[in-house]
C-alpha cells in the first residue's frame, strides 16, 4: 500500500514539471511584452529596460527557465510585483479560501446527489426518477454565473437568511457553496442512477433479493456500493470542474481566494503572481487526481494496488 | 424500442437549438434596436412592449442585446468547436495512425495539457492574449481541442485493426485516404456527440470569460458581460441578469439535451 502510494507520487513529477513548463511557456512565449502592458506604451525606453531586468527578463529564456524550476523546487514562486511579497506566501494566504469553498461545494454536491441518484435509479421510469432527472438536467445547465446572483436575489436580498459576499462563518459559506455545488450534484445523480440500474440486473443482487432483502435494502447494503466505483471516476475528472468553478464563485461573492487574487493579478498584469496562481491550480488538480485513484482502489477492491 | 422522432431529449434539445440558431441568425434584424444605443432616459426601465426585456443601466434594449448576444455566443462557440475538431482530430488522427513511441509522446503532452482543469488554460490564455474576439477563439481552442484528440485518436486505434482498413492498405491506399475515405465516416459519429456537448460547454465558457472581464469587452454585448453589469443591480432591475442568464442556461440545455439525444441514437445505431 506505502510502496503504491510512494511510486504514485513519484509518477507525479513528471506531469508536475511538464505544467510547470506549460504553464511557464504561456506566460514567457506568448506574444506581448508583459512589461510594456504592465508600464503602458508612453513609459521612457530606460524605465522598460530597468523593469526588464528586475523581472529578469532580459536574460536568456533558458536561463529564466531554469531559475524558474529550481525556485519551483524550493518553493519560491519570485515576488508578486502588485503586492510586493513573495508569491508563494500569498498564495499560502488565500488557499485555504479556495480549498474550504471547493470542498464545501463537493459536500454540498454529494449531499444533493446520492438522495437523488438513488431515488431515481431504484425505481426508473417512476415520477421520483423524473423529477430527480428533471432537476438533472436544469442543475447542468443553469451556469455558475447565473446561479449565484439568483440564489443571491433569493436568500439573501429577499429572504435575508444569508449574507451576501464575502468570507465569515458558516453563513457566508452556503450560498457560494450552493452555486458551485449544484452542477456537479447534478453529474453525480446522473451517473449514480445510470450505475445503480446498471448494478440492479447483476447477479448478487438477485442472490440478495432472494435471500429476502427489500430491494431498497438490496440496493443500498450491495448496490451502492458496488456503483460507487463509476461515481468515484466521475468526481476524479470532474474536480477540476470544481476548482475553476471555485474560481469563477469566488468572483460572484467576493471569496478571498486564490481565484480572485488570479483575476486581480490579470489584471495588474503581475506576471509572477499569475504564474504562481495558474500552477497551483494546475498541481492541486493533478494531485486530486491521484487521490482519487487512491480512493478509487480502496474502494473496490477488484482494482489492483499494483 | 422507441424511434428517433419519439425521443424527448432530441426533440426539446433539437427545437432549443433551432430556435437559438433562428436567434442568432435574424433576432439583431428583429429587434429594432440599436444595442449599443444609449437612452439614459430609459435607464433600467422594466420589460414592457416597446422593450420585452427592459432597459439595462445605459438604457439600451436588453432584448437587442441579448439577441446580439446569441450571434455572438454561438459564433464564437462553433467556431471554436469546429477549430478544435480540426486541430484535435489531425493531431489525435496522427498520433492513432503513428502509434508506437509517437503516439505515446503525442498522449502525454495531451495529458498534460488536460492537466489544467475546466478554463483555466482558457484564462491564462485570454490573460496573455488581450482580450479580443480573435484571441477569445484562440484561448477557447486551446482549452477545447485535447478531447477531440483523444476521441478521435481512440478511434482510429480500434478501425486500424478492422478487416476493411486492413484490405484497403494491402491494396496499397495511402494513409491519407485510408483516414479520409475508410476511417473518417466511422469517427464523425461518437465526434458528433461530442462536438454537440462541445458547443454547450464552450457557451458557458465564453460567457464566464466575459463575466471575469477577460472575453468580449463592454460596449460589444455579450451574455458573460451583461451578467456582469447586471449585477449592480440585482435588486432593483433584476430583469437584467435574468435576460442573459436564462439565456446561457436554455443554450447550454439545448446543446445537452441534443447531444443526450444524438448519444442515444449513437449508442441504437452502433
Amino acid at each position: 500500500m506505502i510502496r503504491y502510494l510512494l511510486r504514485r507520487m513519484l509518477a507525479l513529477v513528471p506531469v508536475a514539471l511538464g505544467v510547470a513548463t506549460l504553464t511557464f511557456a504561456l506566460i514567457h512565449l506568448v506574444p506581448g511584452d508583459p512589461v510594456v502592458a504592465m508600464l503602458g506604451d508612453t513609459a521612457a525606453p530606460a524605465d522598460l529596460a530597468g523593469m526588464r531586468h528586475q523581472l529578469g527578463l532580459d536574460r536568456p529564456l533558458a536561463a529564466q527557465y531554469a531559475s524558474f524550476i529550481t525556485g519551483l523546487a524550493h518553493g519560491d514562486l519570485g515576488e508578486s510585483i502588485s503586492y510586493h511579497q513573495p508569491v508563494a506566501r500569498l498564495i499560502a494566504e488565500r488557499f485555504p479560501a479556495t480549498l474550504e469553498l471547493a470542498a464545501a461545494g463537493l459536500l454540498v454536491a454529494i449531499l444533493i446527489a446520492f438522495p437523488l441518484g438513488f431515488i431515481a435509479g431504484a425505481k426508473p421510469g417512476s415520477a421520483g426518477d423524473v423529477g430527480a432527472m428533471g432537476f438533472a438536467v436544469l442543475g447542468i445547465s443553469v451556469p455558475h454565473i447565473y446561479l449565484g446572483p439568483l440564489l443571491m436575489i433569493l436568500f439573501s436580498l429577499d429572504l435575508r437568511w444569508f449574507p451576501l459576499t464575502g468570507r465569515g462563518g458558516l453563513g457566508h459559506l452556503v450560498l457560494p457553496a450552493v452555486t458551485l455545488g449544484t452542477a456537479l450534484a447534478a453529474i453525480i445523480a446522473r451517473m449514480l442512477r445510470q450505475s445503480l440500474i446498471g448494478v440492479r440486473a447483476s447477479d448478487y443482487m438477485r442472490t440478495a433479493l432472494s435471500k429476502g432483502l427489500s430491494p431498497t435494502a438490496a440496493l443500498l447494503r450491495h448496490g451502492l456500493r458496488n456503483a460507487l466505483t463509476s461515481v468515484i471516476t466521475l468526481l476524479g475528472l470532474e474536480l477540476g470542474g470544481l476548482l475553476t468553478g471555485a474560481l469563477i464563485v469566488e468572483m460572484i461573492f467576493s471569496w478571498p481566494g486564490l481565484g480572485r487574487m488570479l483575476i486581480a493579478a490579470i489584471s495588474a498584469r503581475d506576471y509572477p503572481l499569475v504564474e504562481g496562481c495558474v500552477l497551483t491550480f494546475a498541481l492541486t488538480y493533478v494531485v486530486v487526481n491521484m487521490a482519487t485513484d487512491f480512493v478509487y482502489a480502496l474502494v473496490d477492491p477488484r482494482v489492483s494496488l499494483k | 424500442m422507441k424511434g428517433p422522432g419519439k425521443s424527448p431529449s432530441l426533440v426539446v434539445g433539437g427545437t432549443i437549438v433551432a430556435i437559438l440558431i433562428v436567434a442568432a441568425l435574424f433576432g439583431p434584424a428583429l429587434a429594432n434596436h440599436d444595442p449599443l444605443a444609449v437612452h439614459l432616459a430609459n435607464a433600467l426601465a422594466a420589460p414592457s412592449l416597446a422593450h420585452p426585456f427592459g432597459c439595462d443601466a445605459l438604457g439600451r434594449d436588453v432584448f437587442a442585446r441579448v439577441m446580439w448576444g446569441a450571434r455572438l455566443s454561438l459564433g464564437v462557440s462553433v467556431s471554436v468547436v469546429f477549430l478544435s475538431l480540426i486541430v484535435g482530430g489531425l493531431i489525435g488522427g496522427a498520433a492513432g495512425l503513428a502509434g508506437g513511441p509517437i503516439d505515446n509522446l503525442v498522449m502525454r503532452a495531451v495529458d498534460i495539457v488536460l492537466a489544467f482543469p475546466g478554463i483555466l488554460l482558457a484564462i491564462s490564455m485570454a490573460a496573455i492574449l488581450g482580450p479580443g474576439l480573435i484571441d477569445l477563439v484562440i484561448a477557447l481552442t486551446a482549452m477545447g481541442w485535447t478531447g477531440y484528440a483523444r476521441v478521435v485518436r481512440g478511434e482510429v486505434l480500434s478501425l486500424r485493426e478492422r478487416e476493411y482498413v486492413h484490405a484497403a492498405n494491402a491494396l496499397g491506399a495511402r494513409p491519407a485516404r485510408v483516414l479520409i475515405r475508410h476511417m473518417l465516416p466511422a469517427v464523425a459519429g461518437p465526434v458528433a456527440v461530442q462536438a454537440t456537448f462541445g458547443i454547450g460547454g464552450i457557451i458557458g465558457a465564453e460567457a464566464a470569460l466575459s463575466f471575469l472581464g477577460l472575453g468580449v469587452l463592454p460596449p460589444t454585448p455579450s451574455w458573460g458581460n451583461m451578467l456582469d453589469a447586471g449585477r449592480e443591480f440585482l435588486l432593483i432591475a433584476p430583469h437584467l441578469t435574468t435576460a442573459p442568464g436564462v439565456a446561457i442556461g436554455l443554450a447550454i440545455l439545448g446543446f445537452n439535451l441534443l447531444g443526450d439525444g444524438l448519444a442515444a441514437l449513437a449508442g441504437r445505431a452502433g
